[in-house]
């Protein structure tokens, strides 16, 4: 079930879950290590078609191994960019942007509540 | 007429009592339009009625009344109410002025730097990966919209976890939740009484996408998780920062957590009453805002001349 909804689903949400798994791993990933790393869902031609894609586009390179290819992210050299888009987006006492980011800072209180929140969650 | 005015610069103090309980009882998404809308419209009577003070108090000058051409003094309520009212206006609009221009400088700043940070490398569909050992995501409004991430937050979630998140930064793009963000950091500066308002809207926009997010994935659960292990990330690597939330409240993020691990609420039957008073209250607003200034600009016509005394 769970196969055919995610092979429904756009071409770009496909892309942007290949790219995020290639830059999650250590090493250069095979086809084959990239879909089993996405959990069920994605025939590996698709993942195959979709990583010569992004290798087309220039976000990723790769490497011979074996009888196919290992593929890996592009590498920025923009660590400095990385850390001014931080300090611009944390400056002073003005945090709350227009860009919705995923979480908050903690207090220690949150943190004590969250953890005790995801272990319950688990049971 | 002109103690009517009052009434649209208080009813913002009764705001944010208000959205917090429709927060609490109308689906996320609703509260936050609802909530929104009626804050704005609150916001604009107010600054309405503070304009009306400040152009009365000036007709009560001579030059400004022969400016105004004025051939009879203006009629007003007592100059012991009008003056201070109008002079405390002056210096409110001034404050209200100045800290909007500061921010809508410093959100311009801030956006543009993630725009040129995303713009300088190639995108996978509309994911956009920085190199950073920090965890951080948000999602970057723009043609066409993306959701940028960093390595470390990618690498301190599991394969679903960031499809979750994925799901709620898209939420975010595809809500126009900057909107919503935008207006309720404009109507906080605005009156201090809707200050409140601005976070419950923030939150209302966190826990409109969180529940988007729980849809698409199918999963509340792994979405709870999603933003719990995100947000402790991000603190594991921040280190031990001095944190201005006071620790008796509960921050947003286990409130969305919790939210997410409890099943989801049916409808409040008070729902439909609280949206009702949001509105109720923008209306009072308008109303009372409306009939003052109609009856000032009225006012003025007579002190023209133009209409019998």
């Amino acid at each position: 079930m769970t196969e055919v909804k995610d092979e429904r689903r756009p071409a770009g949400e496909l892309e942007a879950s290949v790219m995020a798994a290639l830059w999650a791993a250590d090493a250069p990933q095979t086809p084959g290590q990239v879909q089993l790393s996405l959990g069920a869902g994605l025939a590996r031609t698709t993942v195959t078609t979709i990583l010569s894609r992004l290798y087309d586009k220039g976000v990723v390179d790769r490497r011979r191994q074996g009888r196919g290819y290992a593929y890996f992210p592009v590498q920025d050299t923009h660590g400095l960019t990385a850390r001014r888009m931080h300090t611009e987006l944390d400056r002073g006492s003005d945090r709350h942007t227009v860009l919705a980011r995923f979480v908050a800072q903690l207090s220690e209180d949150d943190e004590r509540v969250l953890r005790d929140l995801l272990e319950s969650g688990e049971q | 007429m002109t103690f009517l005015l009052i009434v649209p610069l208080v009813l913002p103090f009764a705001m944010p009592a208000l959205a917090r309980r429709a927060l609490e009882r109308l689906a996320p998404a609703t509260a936050l339009w609802v909530v929104t809308c009626s804050t704005l419209v609150v916001a604009c009577c107010s600054l309405t009625a503070l304009g009306a003070f400040v152009l009365t108090g000036l007709l009560k000058l001579p030059l400004f009344a022969a400016l105004g051409k004025l051939v009879y003094p203006l009629r007003t309520a007592s100059d012991l109410f009008v003056v201070p009212a109008a002079a405390f206006s002056v210096g409110a609009l001034a404050v209200c002025l100045w800290t909007v221009i500061r921010t809508a400088t410093r959100q311009a700043r801030a956006f543009h730097v993630a725009t040129a940070e995303a713009g300088c490398r190639a995108t996978a569909g509309d994911l956009c990966v920085i190199d950073s050992p920090r965890p951080d995501a948000y999602a970057l409004p723009g043609r066409p919209h993306r959701i940028v991430v960093t390595t470390g937050m990618l690498r301190s979630l599991g394969p679903d976890e960031r499809e979750a998140l994925f799901a709620h930064e898209r939420a975010h793009n595809a809500g126009g939740h900057h909107y919503f963000l935008a207006f309720a950091e404009l109507a906080a500066l605005c009156h201090p009484g809707l200050r409140p308002v601005g976070e419950v809207i923030r939150f209302a926009v966190e826990r409109a996408a969180d529940e988007a997010a729980a849809a698409a994935v199918g999963d509340r659960r792994l979405t709870a998780r999603a933003i719990g292990r995100a947000a402790l990330a991000a603190r594991a690597a921040h280190g031990e920062r001095p944190s201005f939330a006071a620790a008796a409240t509960t921050g947003p993020v286990p409130q969305r957590v919790a939210a997410l691990l409890a099943a989801p609420r049916p409808p409040h039957r008070a729902a439909p009453w609280i949206a009702g008073l949001l509105v109720a209250c923008a209306t009072v607003s308008v109303c009372t805002s409306a009939t003052g200034v109609i009856g000032f600009h009225h006012e003025v016509e007579i002190a023209q001349g133009e209409e019998g005394r």
